[in-house]
């Protein structure tokens, strides 16, 4: 009883009277409640006297004040449900939240908790277990003071199951220059040096950076050892608006120093990376094929949803090619479609009007402008309504379509009745292509497909960061290039190489200058003059073969863009071949 | 795959001809999996028939609402280019001549609806006043000559209209003249002189006019360049006297925005007369009053989700596209899910199809829950026999429609009149439109509240929440959650929700953890993730490197004896580069040349 009428209660406030002044205020809470907005928003109350029939807009608003509650309630459950079973509890912050200052180290002290948790049954049973508990002190004595901090951030007692000790090891390597790691290092010569170097060239930044801070635990060992205690408060007292200011403030952003180089890893090609990823056995098989299935229930669905007018968009985390192209074995091997991979570099709006003209319509004609075909496609499928085109779209956010023109041109051709369009999407904030009149020509019902499969064939294109782009490529175009030039032009661009390879060892090498560059082409008679040789090397700038520079000394000096390695298997081949 | 090649992205897959002439027809679509004795071809009929009516009704309604305004319109156009017609030589007359009359349409900001309007708006134009109706949108119109061009070539296509498509040629010769006012002008002369002693084929009552105005809407005059519009306006107002052209600025914001784009210079050649369209919400008010507070139709919708729908369109965009978009989908699942949705049609209908029930239909009635409740409610005979006597049944539920139908009539007459006597009460407690009342009236007895209680008995018998009512699962949609996926989804915390906690999705003990943590057994994505949320702006990618293969080592430590070291580390190499370019892809970093190897953070936040 009584907490119905606590609801009524509640049920009762939501409606109140307002008058003007509040809603502005209401309004400008809101909106971060800056001056110049007030301003304007007075502006508005006066276009109301000016207005003819004022009736009209803001004085409906008055009465029904939106109550972000309210909003919550009806269209946020779904939202608040997902975060509640998964790791934030407050929702939107955690979503959506400032940028904030995170240690460098805060990376792999995270990941050392991570390795040190087995198996979350294991961890409730040694939180009971009271031996355990017992055995913390004697644990961590020789250990780190930053496992001692570790302690008492979480109780959590997990991260303390014994860890053998070739796994601690490494897990240290990583926090190089951090507190714990200098007092544990003492007895390991080799990161101990490492480590110093680089605290001698990020010191000044730590000097900078130390005040502004927050959760300074960590920076250096020096430093930390001054003034630990005046340290512990600023942790405390340190709030979100300090933290967000502490974050924007500087632009120096501390992070350590290492290089890829100098792990001795090469980059990998993709062959060999696919040829590494393809001995992983995938793990929870039976889970994803269970999460692919309750997908493929839906197939019958997505066509009546397509034919009745509306396209469908598939979102959610993995690669949702597999799911597509078995929609498109299964349901549409008698209808005519086009797939289209987004994520195809060469892709672009054209080329998809042209396969519909081209193969679809089988037009052979050739139009003047990209909007002259979309009328054209648009006209043959409004005269003809028997014929029915599938587009299947895999990321329909790619960097190649994402773009504003290209999104309203296929929203204009999935707008036409007899085209149904089903198309996925990745990027976190694919969303903002559409304004609400796209939104409207697409006409989407979402579904949620996560399916968390690599995105294998989406990122094969990629210039990833971290895979080596094949060597052929430039190699074979330098040839082709080469192929085509006279012998002396051959010789030319030969000395330009050996030079550069000469030099390969000197970091401060900025090409050949162009008066050395003709001295040596005149002693091998390969020019006459340095007209001829200005003529040759504008043609090798137009093939894209050399790039010039102008020196602090204003000489121009001569560089070719393509990485040693490539320039040497170069010479190899020519060398073979005369 | 048939469908990857590193030299092309678009495939396009043609089944033979005589394949495709066997198209599946779209109710299979809505079989498929369902038991055919559950009449589903029936209910996709009947979903199609109560779709089509409502749509019309939705346009009709459009149209209604539209007509006021568009009355005074053409009142106004009419008005304005009789000064043209009569080429008085009144001096008067003269400088208002030299204005071009302009109508400053608002209309909101629910652009999506616009387009409805504006077309509409064309088609009575045309049949009303004048032939040479153009609309114009600010991207096709960059600069001026890409804006004479359209309006001149959608000129000549208003005219081939009139005068059928045999100058056709000398259309193909016009394109290639170069746009200016004066052309424009002459192709004017040219075809009020022509059509003159030819008469016009069709007798429109535009006709009556030796020279119909051009009437040019600009659609979204807030997006056009200044320049643009100022030098049309120029320009224009200059040739008003041999080309009469009279303009209509489509509106989203509010009319303060004519003053802003056009200097006082221009706006003063301009004779401006300000028209306001309805207010959407009271379209919308109309589009509810309709189509869902009447007998009308037989389908209902639940509290929950008219709510989701109202709330999209007062939050998000004030669409009433987007809302009669919702109630379509609402419609349609209704129709999938509910195998009774068969009866969701009028009455005596219903009542027919009710005698050719199967028995597995007959079972869906008995384990309705609001069938149950009644059945609980009647004495034990009439119990055994509801739930073992089909025909017995059969009649009953033809009885439980009527009464539901009559349940409803009352609802709607009490529930409006309930409206009249609250909606002007201060402070609006049962809310000012009847759609909010409609929506505490659906969610539970409107009477609880105690300051109704003694004012208005008759409430209580009339304004039941449906639940109440048996049966009331045949009309009423109540899949609120379906809805809200559908229309409102939110993929920036589905991709949340699967990086930091994958046990949502992947049911495995393994996977089950505690708020903030995540187990080091989870896919290498969320692992990745979940360790470059501890850095900031700038993340190196050797310090992530191996925080990454620190946690997935230790995952592996039971399983990986078999493989030497060197390769696992390989291995690990590969698989963190994997989940690195996934995590790019997603955009949640990028790659920057600020420092080397390093990528940066593009999100803020757990996500």
């Amino acid at each position: 009883m009584m907490s119905k009428l606590e609801s009524k209660e509640e049920k009762m406030l939501e409606v109140q009277f307002v008058g003007d002044d509040d809603v502005l205020n209401h309004i400008l809470d809101r909106e971060g409640g800056a001056k110049i907005k007030k301003e304007r928003a007075q502006l508005l109350v006066n276009t109301k006297k000016i207005v003819k029939k004022p009736e009209y807009g803001l004085e409906e608003d008055d009465q029904e004040v939106l109550k972000d509650q309210n909003y919550v309630e009806v269209l946020g459950r779904d939202v608040q449900e997902s975060l509640k079973n998964g790791s934030a509890t407050d929702g939107g912050n955690k979503v959506y939240s400032f940028q904030n200052r995170k240690h460098p180290e805060k990376m792999a002290k995270l990941a050392s908790e991570l390795a040190k948790t087995p198996k979350k049954n294991v961890s409730f049973n040694l939180k009971n277990d009271p031996e355990i508990m017992i055995d913390i002190p004697q644990c961590s004595k020789g250990h780190s003071a930053s496992d001692k901090v570790q302690l008492k951030n979480n109780d959590k007692s997990e991260f303390l199951s014994t860890a053998p000790r070739g796994l601690r090891k490494r897990l240290i390597v990583p926090r190089s220059h951090s507190d714990s790691e200098s007092e544990y290092s003492a007895s390991n010569s080799e990161d101990d040096e490492g480590a110093s170097q680089e605290y001698e060239e990020d010191t000044n930044e730590v000097i900078l950076s130390e005040k502004i801070q927050a959760q300074n635990r960590v920076a250096s060992a020096p430093v930390c050892k001054e003034t630990p205690s005046k340290k512990m408060k600023r942790d405390k007292t340190s709030d979100l608006v300090e933290e967000y200011f502490e974050a924007h403030s500087s632009s120096k952003v501390l992070t350590s120093d290492r290089t890829l180089q100098k792990l001795k890893r090469a980059k990998l090609d993709q062959q060999t990376l696919r040829n590494l990823l393809s001995k992983v056995s995938p793990s929870f098989s039976a889970e994803l094929k269970q999460l692919n299935q309750q997908y493929e229930q839906l197939f019958h669905k997505w066509m009546l949803q397509l034919h009745l007018g509306f396209n469908i968009v598939l979102y959610g985390l993995g690669s949702k090619r597999n799911l597509l192209e078995r929609f498109r074995t299964t349901m549409l091997q008698d209808c005519l479609h086009v797939v289209i991979n987004g994520f195809f570099p060469g892709i672009s709006v054209k080329s998809i009007l042209n396969s519909i003209t081209e193969e679809v319509l089988d037009h052979m004609g050739t139009f003047r402008s990209v909007l002259d075909q979309l009328d054209w496609i648009i006209n043959k499928f409004k005269e003809d309504s028997s014929l029915e085109l599938f587009l299947l779209i895999h990321n329909l956010d790619s960097q190649m379509l994402r773009g504003d023109k290209s999104q309203q041109i296929i929203g204009q051709l999935s707008s036409l009745r007899n085209i149904y369009l089903i198309a996925s999407i990745d990027h976190l904030n694919a969303p903002l292509m559409w304004d609400h009149a796209k939104q409207s020509l697409y006409n989407w019902l979402w579904y949620e497909t996560t399916t968390y499969s690599p995105y294998t064939e989406e990122t094969s294109y990629e210039n990833s960061l971290l895979v080596k782009q094949s060597g052929s490529l430039p190699l074979s175009s330098l040839t082709h290039v080469l192929r085509s030039l006279t012998p002396n032009a051959r010789g030319i661009f030969r000395l330009l190489i050996k030079y550069q390879l000469d030099n390969q060892d000197n970091p401060s090498y900025i090409g050949l200058s162009f008066q050395d560059f003709y001295q040596q082409s005149r002693e091998a008679f390969l020019v006459n003059s340095d007209l001829t040789l200005r003529a040759q090397l504008t043609e090798f700038r137009d093939h894209k073969l050399i790039r010039t520079k102008k020196g602090t000394d204003g000489v121009e000096y001569l560089l070719i863009p393509v990485d040693n390695g490539t320039l040497t298997d170069f010479l190899e081949m020519e060398e073979e071949e005369f | 795959m048939a469908t990857s090649s590193v030299s092309k992205g678009c495939f396009v897959f043609k089944p033979n001809f005589k394949k495709r002439k066997i198209s599946v027809p779209v109710e299979d679509y809505f079989n498929k999996g369902k038991d055919e004795s559950e009449d589903s071809k029936l209910r996709f009929e009947t979903y199609q028939l109560i779709w089509q009516q409502m749509k019309s009704e939705t346009e009709r309604l459009q149209e209604e609402l539209n007509k006021n305004l568009f009355d005074s319109l053409i009142e106004f156009l009419q008005k304005s280019h009789s000064g043209f017609q009569k080429n008085s030589r009144d001096w008067g007359c003269q400088i208002k001549l030299r204005e071009i009359p302009t109508a400053a349409l608002v209309l909101g900001v629910n652009v999506t609806d616009h387009d409805l309007t504006f077309r509409s708006l064309t088609e009575v134009l045309q049949n009303n006043v004048t032939p040479y109706v153009v609309s114009l949108q600010a991207k096709d119109c960059p600069d001026m000559k890409h804006f004479l061009k359209k309006l001149t070539s959608q000129l000549m296509d208003c005219n081939m209209d009139v005068q059928s498509k045999e100058k056709e040629s000398v259309q193909v010769t016009q394109k290639k003249t170069h746009y200016s006012m004066d052309s424009l002008s002459n192709w004017y002369m040219n075809v009020t002189q022509k059509t003159d002693p030819k008469m016009p084929r069709k007798k429109r009552t535009s006709s009556q006019w030796q020279s119909p105005p051009v009437v040019l809407i600009l659609k979204d005059m807030e997006s056009f360049t200044t320049k643009v519009l100022q030098d049309f306006i120029i320009i224009s107002s200059q040739h008003r006297h041999e080309f009469p052209l009279i303009l209509i600025f489509g509106i989203a914001t509010s009319s303060i925005i004519i003053h802003r784009l056009l200097p006082h210079a221009v706006s003063s050649l301009l004779c401006i007369e300000l028209f306001q369209s309805l207010s959407c919400k009271e379209h919308l008010n109309t589009v509810l009053d309709k189509l869902l507070l009447t007998t009308q139709f037989p389908f209902k919708l639940s509290e929950k989700v008219l709510q989701i729908l109202t709330n999209i369109f007062l939050y998000h965009d004030f669409s009433i596209q987007n809302f009669i978009k919702g109630l379509q989908l609402s419609l349609l699942e209704h129709f999938c899910s509910q195998p009774l949705s068969v009866l969701c049609c009028n009455l005596p209908e219903a009542k027919r199809r009710i005698n050719f029930l199967s028995d597995n239909q007959c079972e869906n009635i008995r384990r309705l829950p609001s069938f149950r409740r009644y059945v609980e409610k009647q004495a034990s005979e009439k119990q055994v026999a509801l739930l073992t006597n089909e025909r017995v049944l059969k009649e009953e539920t033809q009885s439980l429609l009527e009464n539901l139908h009559v349940y409803h009539m009352n609802y709607f007459l009490v529930l409006r009149y309930l409206h009249q006597f609250t909606s002007s009460l201060p402070k609006y407690p049962l809310g000012r439109q009847i759609r909010e009342l409609y929506c505490t009236c659906l969610e539970k007895n409107v009477w609880d509240s105690e300051e109704y209680a003694s004012a208005l008995q008759l409430l209580r018998e009339c304004l039941l929440p449906p639940e109440t009512q048996p049966l009331h699962e045949v009309g009423y949609f109540s899949a609120a959650h379906t809805l809200r996926e559908r229309l409102n989804a939110a993929p920036r915390v589905a991709l949340h929700t699967a990086l930091n906690n994958p046990y949502y999705y992947l049911k495995n003990e393994a996977l089950r953890s505690e708020e903030g943590c995540i187990p080091n057994v989870a896919p290498d994505i969320c692992i990745a993730y979940k360790l470059h949320l501890e850095c900031s702006r700038l993340i190196n990618l050797v310090d992530w490197l191996e925080a990454f293969a620190t946690v997935v080592t230790a995952a592996e430590k039971m399983d990986a004896n078999s493989v030497t070291s060197e390769e696992r580390n390989e291995i690990i190499h590969a698989r963190f580069i994997r989940a690195v370019s996934e995590l790019e892809l997603l955009g949640f970093i990028k790659p920057t040349k600020q420092k080397t190897d390093h990528v940066a953070r593009l999100t803020w936040g757990g996500c």
